[in-house]
């Protein structure tokens, strides 16, 4: 399976993306700039993390326009399997790709440390090897996490199940303490309705490798390879 | 910014094409959206002894020069540029004014 990276500038998750994929998964990967316009022959895309155009404006709000976005749109359209990381996150939802929008962190601090999120849902190509209610310890680096959307979006997303992650304590309890930034509902992570796109603030990629200090990101960048891809790209 | 015609005069480059505009933008969250810093404004001005303040939004202020024939013409590029990038309509919403600038006013 061939994976894809995007970089755009200001991107500082990249290589942990790129290294994960190489080191922890053993698979084919790819970065691709931003000023490409093709993602022809990936199977799945990663956005990752950083500060894409130094986050002016707002977070992911001039990523939105760079030359690779419209083949990302034409990915996530196509069915292909889309994981955007942290600022991954906040550039999907800015491109309208994911419901929602990202604002500062409700203690207007950034916050870098481990958290536990809870997996709500496996039907998704980036949680198919991971149990419903399987708590995860993921590290987040973020000062805009807290995930907003209007009462109906919000409810539809519970409704229709497209919450996949939600910050919990260590047992999977949903307590406010576990909420490192307000996000309404306690989420942590979603999909779109087709459920190929997914985005979440923490960071899988940077939880390959218990030498790391833990590797359950390797539980949601190894669902993917069950996706049974070829659909995108006719390889 | 000006050039030497051919006549040998000097001559306002953009003299004979469009008027031109400043929009200053206005982008605040909507209500129905926690702003934190608002607090934390409104927290400090109390903390100074402003008893008397209630609440605070903080926003962005963005200034946009552009040309167009028209005001009607400039509002509605104007209105475009903060529906597709210089505001969010899940969390912001927008207004502006439109001054027209003298062609010899900086930028």
């Amino acid at each position: 399976m061939r994976f894809g990276v995007i970089t755009f500038p200001g991107s500082n998750g990249d290589h942990d993306a790129l290294k994960a994929i190489e080191l922890g998964l053993k698979q084919p990967v790819e970065a691709v700039w931003y000023r490409d316009t093709s993602l022809d022959g990936f199977d799945c895309i990663l956005i990752p993390g950083g500060f894409s155009y130094g986050d002016y404006l707002r977070a992911g709000a001039i990523a939105r326009f760079a030359p690779i976005m419209d083949a990302v749109a034409d990915f996530a359209q196509k069915g292909g399997p889309i994981l955007g990381m942290c600022n991954g996150f906040q550039v999907l939802t800015e491109a309208g790709l994911l419901p929602g929008a990202l604002l500062p962190n409700g203690s207007l601090q950034f916050r870098s440390q481990w958290v536990h999120v809870q997996v709500e849902r496996s039907d998704t190509p980036w949680t198919s090897h991971i149990d419903d209610g399987t708590v995860l310890k993921l590290p987040i680096a973020h000062g805009g996490g807290r995930y907003f959307a209007d009462p109906e979006t919000l409810a539809r997303l519970e409704e229709n199940g497209q919450v996949i992650f939600r910050y919990t304590d260590a047992s999977g309890n949903r307590v406010p303490d576990a909420n490192p930034n307000d996000s309404l509902n306690a989420i942590a992570g979603i999909c779109n309705e087709q459920r190929n796109v997914v985005g979440l603030m923490p960071h899988p990629e940077r939880a390959f490798d218990a030498i790391i200090g833990g590797d359950d990101g390797m539980k949601v960048l190894s669902s993917v390879l069950d996706a049974g891809i070829a659909a995108v790209t006719g390889r | 910014m000006s050039r030497v015609s051919q006549e040998g005069s000097l001559q306002s480059q953009s003299a004979n094409s469009q008027r031109r505009w400043r929009a200053d933008v206005y982008v605040t969250l909507k209500p129905v959206v926690n702003d934190p810093q608002g607090l934390a404004v409104r927290d400090g001005l109390h903390m100074l002894g402003y008893d008397e303040v209630g609440a605070v939004r903080a926003g962005k202020y963005i200034q946009v020069w552009l040309e167009a024939d028209e005001e009607a013409g400039a509002e509605k590029r104007v209105a475009e540029m903060c529906d597709k990038l210089l505001a969010n309509p899940v969390i912001e919403q927008y207004r502006f004014n439109l001054v027209e600038q003298a062609h010899d006013e900086a930028e």
